[in-house]
C-alpha cells in the first residue's frame, strides 16, 4: 500500500525547563554554561542523609503553564519516586509525578494546512531534570557533571492528537510561544531547555486501533524533528508493507545519517516502581491561589494576533510570523512604539531579521539588539541619514558586532550624502563617463537611468541619497 | 566521686559549682573508653583527642564568661547521623571512608549547645536489624552480659550509655531502633513523633518512619537531649512547625489519675514470661502510684510487623538506591561496564541483611505487586493510625513490653532473619503510626538482664510519656538498684 493509505498517529511529550533561579528542590542556581560541578551542593549530589524541598516557584510556573493551555489545575498533588539507576540521576531515583499530576485535560490550537484543530494535552506535571555524561573528552571512561541535576522541568504530555510532521511541528512552535510568553521558560532548545520525546504509529486509514508505536527521545531542533518523523513514517509504512511488524522500542534518531536507530531492547523495558516520595508532602492548592495566578497570566500569542491585526493593520501572514515569538513580538511592539512606523519596523522582522535568523539558526530570544536599536535603524532611513541598502548592512553588523546603529554608521562612515553639491558633482561625473546611457535615456529607455543612478552609487559606494539622484538625473537630462 | 555514674543533670550541677570542668568530665569519659571499648565495642570511630581539646577550649572560656547549660557535656552520636569532617559510616563496607561535607540538622543543634563529641556509635548496617550483629565492623557486647547483644539497630548507643562510656547518645529509630536497645541495656530511650525531630542529616534508611531519639541514663536526661534537637527545621518538610516546649517541665512525679491502657495482644503468645511479670509488677505500680488502669484489644496490632517489613523495605529500597559506586562510597575495583560497576559495587559494599531488605523493596514495588503489597500495607497503615486514635480518646498512655524477651546471646539470631524480626513485633507499630514511644527499664530477669517497659503516647504529646516514666522510674530507683557488670554469661 501506499503511504497515503496509511494515517499517521503522533503524540509528543515536551520537557521544558523552567526559568526559575534556583533548582527544584535546593538553592543552587539552575544557570547554563557553568563549569562542570559548580552548580551543586550536598543535595542535589545526593549526599547521604540530605532531603528535598519543593521549590514553591516550579509550583506556580506549571500551574501558569497549565491555565495558558487550558488544564484542570488539581488541587491535591504529590511528587513521586521513578527509580532507575544511572550515573546521571545521583539519587537512583529522579523526583516526579505519577498519578497525580499538577495540571490534566487541556489544550492548543493549531491551524494546519488541513483547516484548524484542537490538540489535546493529557497532563502537565513537575519533575527534576538528571546530570549529564562527559563521554568524548577524557580518554578513559565518563564524567559526571551534575550542574543539570535538579533542574526544574515540566513535562507536557499531549494526547496522540497529531496527524503529520506539520502538525508537529506547529503544535511545537505554538506550545514554545505560549511558554515563552508566561515566562516561565526561555525554550532555547539548542540548550537543550525544550526538548520533545516523539511517538510515532501508523494504522490503515479507518482504523480504530492504534499502531505499535515507536519513541524518538531528546529531539530538541524542529528541522530534526521533522526529518524524524518523515523517516520513521517512511520506515513503519515500509515494514508493514513488507509483512513485518513494529516493535516497541526506543529509537535514536542521527542526523548525519537522517536515519533512525535502534537504542535499547526489549529486555531492558524498566520497571519504574513509582512510589509516593515520602519525604515531600502533599501539594494543596487553594482556589485563591489558582486565580491569582490566573489573574497575572500575560497577554497569549492568539490574542496578540488578534491585536496587530486590528491595531497595526498587519496581514494574517505576518502577524502568525511576529506573534509566534514573543521576543519578536516584544521587537515588534516595542520599536514600533518608538519610531511610530510599525509598517517598517514589520519589514524588517518579516524579511531581513527572520532570514538572518534562519540563515543562523539562531532563536529569536538570541537576538543581540534591542527594540530601541531596531526604532533607531528604522529612524536612521526616515531622516534620510542613511538609505534602506546601507540599512540593511548596518542590520548586519548589528547582528554580528552588536553597538547602536549609529556608532556603526559613523565608524564605517556611511551616512548618506545628501548635499546638493557633492551629489551634482557624482552626477556630472557619471553623465560624462556614460554618453552611450546617456543617449539610451534621451532615446526614450528608461531603464537606462536605473543604469546611471547605480553607477553614481557606485561611485559614492552606496552613500548618496537615491531619491535625491534620481531627482538630479532627471533634471540634467531635460 | 566516679563522674562517669553520673547523669547529665547531676554533671551540670558540678559545672555549676565548679566542682568539675568540662575537662574533668570529658576526661574521664576518655578514659572510660579506653578502659571498657575492648570489651563492649560500642564505637565505630572515637574522638578522644578532639574531645579533650575542645574540653580545655571551653574551660577558658568559661572562666572568661557566661557559658550554656550544655557547654561542655560529651555526648556519643549514632554513626547514621552525618557528621561534618568526621567519618560517617552507617556501619557499612558502603560507607567505610565516607566523610559527609555538612552536619546533620540535630548535630549543628548539639554544636550550638557547644556539646563535645566523643566518637561515632555501632549500629546494625544502614539500622537495619535488631541486635547490632549486622554492623560490618564489629559486634557491639551487651555491658550486661558480654556474651549478649545490644539490642539494635541503635546497640552502640545503648550500650555506650549503659556502660559509662557516653553521658548520654543520639540514636534512631526507624521500628524500634531506639527502645529495643535502650530495653536490652537497662537504659532509657525516646522515639519521638514522627516530625517533632528534623531528619534532615540522618542517612535515610526508611523516611517515613525514621526519628531520631535520644538514649539516656534517666528520664530527665532523656526529657533535656529532646529540648535540645527538636524544632522545625526549613530543611525538612516533614518536620512539624510547632511550638517549642522545655520538656522537663512536664516531670511532675505525679500520674494520678493518669488513663493508662493495656492492649492485652502484647502480654499474650511469644512474650517471655518473666518480662509479662515484670510488666505486670509495673503496672501494679502505676495502681499504687494513681494510675488508672484498664486493659483493651489492639487487634489492628497483629498486622503491624507484616506492614513494617513491606513499607520499610520499599523505601529502604529507593533510599538506598544512591549508594552506586558512582560519586562516594566503596566502588568494586573491577568491572567490565557500567551493570558491572553497578552489580560488584552494591554486592560487595552492602550487607546480606541490607540486600535482603532492598530485594524485598524492590519485589513490592514492582509492577504487578505494587497494589497487593505496597498499597495494601499503605492501607493498613491507615486502619493502625485510626485505632490508635480510638484508644488515645480513651486512655492517656497505652502500655506495652519494649521487647518480648530480654537481651538474647550474640549469634543466636543473625542467621534467622524471621526470628529477628519478631524483636520488632512491640515497637513498630508506633512507627507505622507516628507515635512517641520511651522505653524505661522496669527491673531485670532471673538471670539479671533489664526489661524494659514501653509507654506510648498520642502525638506530640511526649511530655505525657515522659512524665509517666519519670514518675515510674523515681518509684523503682532501677539505676540504685541494679548495674551492668560487664560479666561473660554463660551461653
Amino acid at each position: 500500500m501506499a503511504r497515503e493509505d496509511y494515517e499517521v498517529v503522533i503524540g509528543l511529550e515536551v520537557h521544558a525547563e523552567l526559568s526559575t533561579k534556583t533548582k527544584i528542590f535546593c538553592s543552587c542556581p539552575t544557570s547554563f554554561g557553568a563549569s562542570p560541578n559548580t552548580h551543586v551542593c550536598p543535595i542535589c549530589m545526593a549526599m547521604p542523609g540530605t532531603l528535598p524541598v519543593l521549590n514553591e516557584k516550579v509550583v506556580e510556573y506549571a500551574v501558569r503553564a497549565g491555565l495558558a493551555t487550558e488544564c484542570t489545575i488539581s488541587q491535591d498533588s504529590k511528587n513521586d519516586r521513578k527509580n532507575y539507576f544511572y550515573p546521571d540521576l545521583p539519587k537512583a531515583y529522579q523526583i516526579s509525578q505519577y498519578d497525580k499530576p499538577l495540571c490534566e485535560h487541556g489544550k492548543i490550537e493549531i491551524e494546519p494546512s488541513t483547516g484548524r484543530k484542537a490538540v489535546g494535552i493529557t497532563r502537565i506535571h513537575i519533575e527534576e531534570d538528571a546530570g549529564k555524561l562527559n563521554h568524548d573528552d577524557f580518554g578513559r571512561g565518563s564524567l559526571v557533571d551534575l550542574n543539570r541535576a535538579g533542574v526544574p522541568l515540566i513535562e507536557i504530555v499531549s494526547e496522540p492528537d497529531l496527524r503529520s510532521s506539520e502538525e508537529v511541528d506547529l503544535y511545537l512552535r505554538k506550545l514554545k510561544s505560549i511558554l515563552e510568553y508566561i515566562e516561565v521558560s526561555d525554550c532555547k532548545m539548542q540548550e537543550g531547555s525544550l526538548r520533545a520525546d516523539v511517538n510515532v504509529s501508523i494504522r490503515k486509514k479507518g482504523a480504530k486501533e492504534f499502531g505499535t508505536r515507536t519513541e524518538m527521545k531528546n529531539m530538541n531542533s524542529f528541522r530534526s524533528i521533522t526529518r524524524a518523523i518523515e523517516y520513521e513514517i517512511d520506515r513503519q509504512v515500509d515494514v508493514i508493507d513488507n509483512g513485518g511488524k513494529i516493535e516497541q522500542e526506543t529509537l535514536r534518531w542521527d542526523e548525519v545519517s537522517g536515519k533512525t536507530f535502534s537504542m535499547r531492547d526489549k529486555e531492558d523495558a524498566q520497571d519504574y516502581r513509582y512510589f509516593p516520595d515520602p519525604d515531600l508532602v502533599a501539594i494543596k492548592l487553594s482556589d485563591e491561589y489558582i486565580e491569582n495566578i490566573k489573574n497575572t497570566l500575560p497577554e497569549l500569542p492568539e490574542s496578540r494576533k488578534q491585536r496587530y491585526l486590528t491595531e497595526y493593520k498587519l496581514s494574517e501572514k505576518d502577524a502568525n510570523i511576529i506573534t509566534s515569538s514573543k521576543y519578536l513580538s516584544d521587537l515588534f511592539e516595542g520599536a514600533s512604539k518608538i519610531c511610530n512606523n510599525p509598517k517598517a519596523v514589520n519589514n524588517w522582522i518579516i524579511s531581513d531579521i527572520s532570514r538572518i535568523l534562519n540563515e543562523t539558526e539562531m532563536d529569536p530570544v538570541e537576538i543581540p539588539f534591542d527594540s530601541k536599536q531596531l526604532a533607531k535603524l528604522v529612524q536612521l532611513i526616515d531622516k534620510g541619514t542613511i538609505s534602506s541598502s546601507i540599512a540593511k548592512k548596518v542590520l548586519v553588523e548589528m547582528f554580528e558586532h552588536p553597538r547602536d546603529p549609529e556608532d556603526i554608521i559613523d565608524e564605517k562612515g556611511w551616512v548618506q550624502i545628501s548635499d546638493e553639491g557633492a551629489i551634482k558633482e557624482v552626477v556630472l561625473k557619471v553623465l560624462e563617463n556614460n554618453p552611450k546611457s546617456v543617449e539610451d535615456y534621451k532615446a526614450g529607455k528608461e531603464k537606462a537611468l536605473g543604469f546611471l543612478v547605480g553607477q553614481a552609487m557606485k561611485e559614492t559606494r552606496g552613500k548618496a541619497n537615491p531619491q535625491m539622484l534620481n531627482q538630479m538625473f532627471k533634471e540634467e537630462l531635460k | 566521686m566516679d563522674i562517669t555514674e553520673l547523669t547529665v543533670h547531676e554533671l551540670q550541677e558540678k559545672l555549676k559549682n565548679k566542682e568539675l570542668t568540662s575537662y574533668d568530665i570529658t576526661k574521664a569519659y576518655v578514659d572510660r573508653i579506653e578502659e571498657k571499648e575492648k570489651d563492649v565495642q560500642a564505637f565505630v570511630t572515637t574522638l578522644e583527642n578532639e574531645a579533650l581539646e575542645k574540653a580545655s577550649k571551653i574551660e577558658e572560656e568559661r572562666k572568661s564568661g557566661e557559658v550554656g547549660i550544655f557547654t561542655g557535656i560529651p555526648i556519643g552520636i549514632k554513626d547514621n547521623i552525618c557528621t561534618k569532617g568526621v567519618k560517617t559510616t552507617c556501619s557499612s563496607k558502603m560507607l567505610e571512608n565516607f566523610v559527609s561535607p555538612y552536619d546533620a540538622t540535630v548535630v549543628e543543634k548539639l554544636n550550638k549547645e557547644r556539646i563535645i563529641n566523643l566518637g561515632k556509635l555501632n549500629m546494625d548496617e544502614f539500622a537495619m536489624g535488631g541486635s547490632t550483629e549486622y554492623s560490618y565492623f564489629k559486634k557491639t557486647r551487651n555491658p550486661w552480659d558480654l556474651n549478649k547483644v545490644p539490642g539494635g539497630s541503635s546497640g552502640g548507643s545503648a550500650a555506650a550509655v549503659a556502660a559509662n562510656m557516653v553521658p548520654w547518645a543520639l540514636g534512631s529509630d526507624t521500628g524500634g531502633s531506639i527502645r529495643q536497645p535502650a530495653s536490652f541495656c537497662g537504659v532509657v530511650g525516646l522515639k519521638p513523633t514522627y516530625g517533632l525531630v528534623s531528619r534532615y542529616g540522618l542517612v535515610a534508611f526508611a523516611s517515613s518512619l525514621d526519628q531520631i531519639g535520644p538514649i539516656t541514663k534517666d528520664v530527665y536526661d532523656s526529657a533535656m537531649l529532646l529540648n535540645i534537637i527538636t524544632g522545625h527545621d526549613e530543611r525538612d518538610t516533614t518536620s512539624r512547625n510547632i511550638e517549642k516546649k522545655d520538656y522537663t517541665k512536664a516531670l511532675k512525679n505525679d500520674v494520678k489519675g493518669l488513663k493508662i491502657g493495656v492492649p492485652k495482644e502484647f502480654f499474650g503468645e511469644g512474650i517471655n514470661e518473666e518480662v509479662k511479670e515484670k510488666l505486670e509488677e509495673a503496672i501494679e505500680t502505676y495502681k499504687e502510684l494513681g494510675a488508672e488502669i484498664e486493659e483493651f484489644s489492639l487487634d489492628i496490632a497483629k498486622y503491624s510487623l507484616a506492614t513494617y517489613y513491606i513499607i520499610a523495605c520499599a523505601e529502604a529500597s529507593s533510599n538506598l538506591g544512591r549508594f552506586d559506586g558512582i560519586r562516594y562510597g566503596y566502588r568494586a575495583k573491577e568491572f567490565k561496564d557500567l551493570k558491572d560497576l553497578y552489580r560488584k559495587s552494591r554486592s560487595e559494599g552492602f550487607g546480606e541483611e541490607v540486600k535482603r531488605r532492598i530485594i524485598l523493596g524492590t519485589y513490592v514495588l514492582s509492577s504487578g505487586y505494587y497494589d497487593a503489597y505496597y498499597k495494601k500495607a499503605q492501607q493498613v497503615r491507615t486502619l493502625v493510625m485510626n485505632e490508635f486514635n480510638k484508644a488515645f480518646q480513651k486512655y492517656d498512655v497505652i502500655l506495652t513490653p519494649t521487647s518480648p524477651t530480654v537481651a538474647f546471646d550474640i549469634g543466636s539470631k543473625s542467621n534467622n532473619p524471621l526470628e529477628m524480626y519478631l524483636a520488632d513485633i512491640c515497637t513498630v507499630s508506633v512507627n507505622i503510626a507516628g507515635l512517641p514511644g520511651i522505653s524505661v527499664p522496669c527491673g531485670v530477669d532471673k538471670k539479671g538482664m533489664p526489661i524494659g517497659m514501653q509507654l506510648i503516647g498520642n502525638k506530640f504529646e511526649e511530655e505525657t510519656i515522659l512524665n509517666a516514666a519519670y514518675t515510674f522510674e523515681q518509684k523503682i530507683k532501677f539505676r540504685e538498684n541494679y548495674k551492668p557488670t560487664f560479666r561473660k554469661g554463660e551461653k
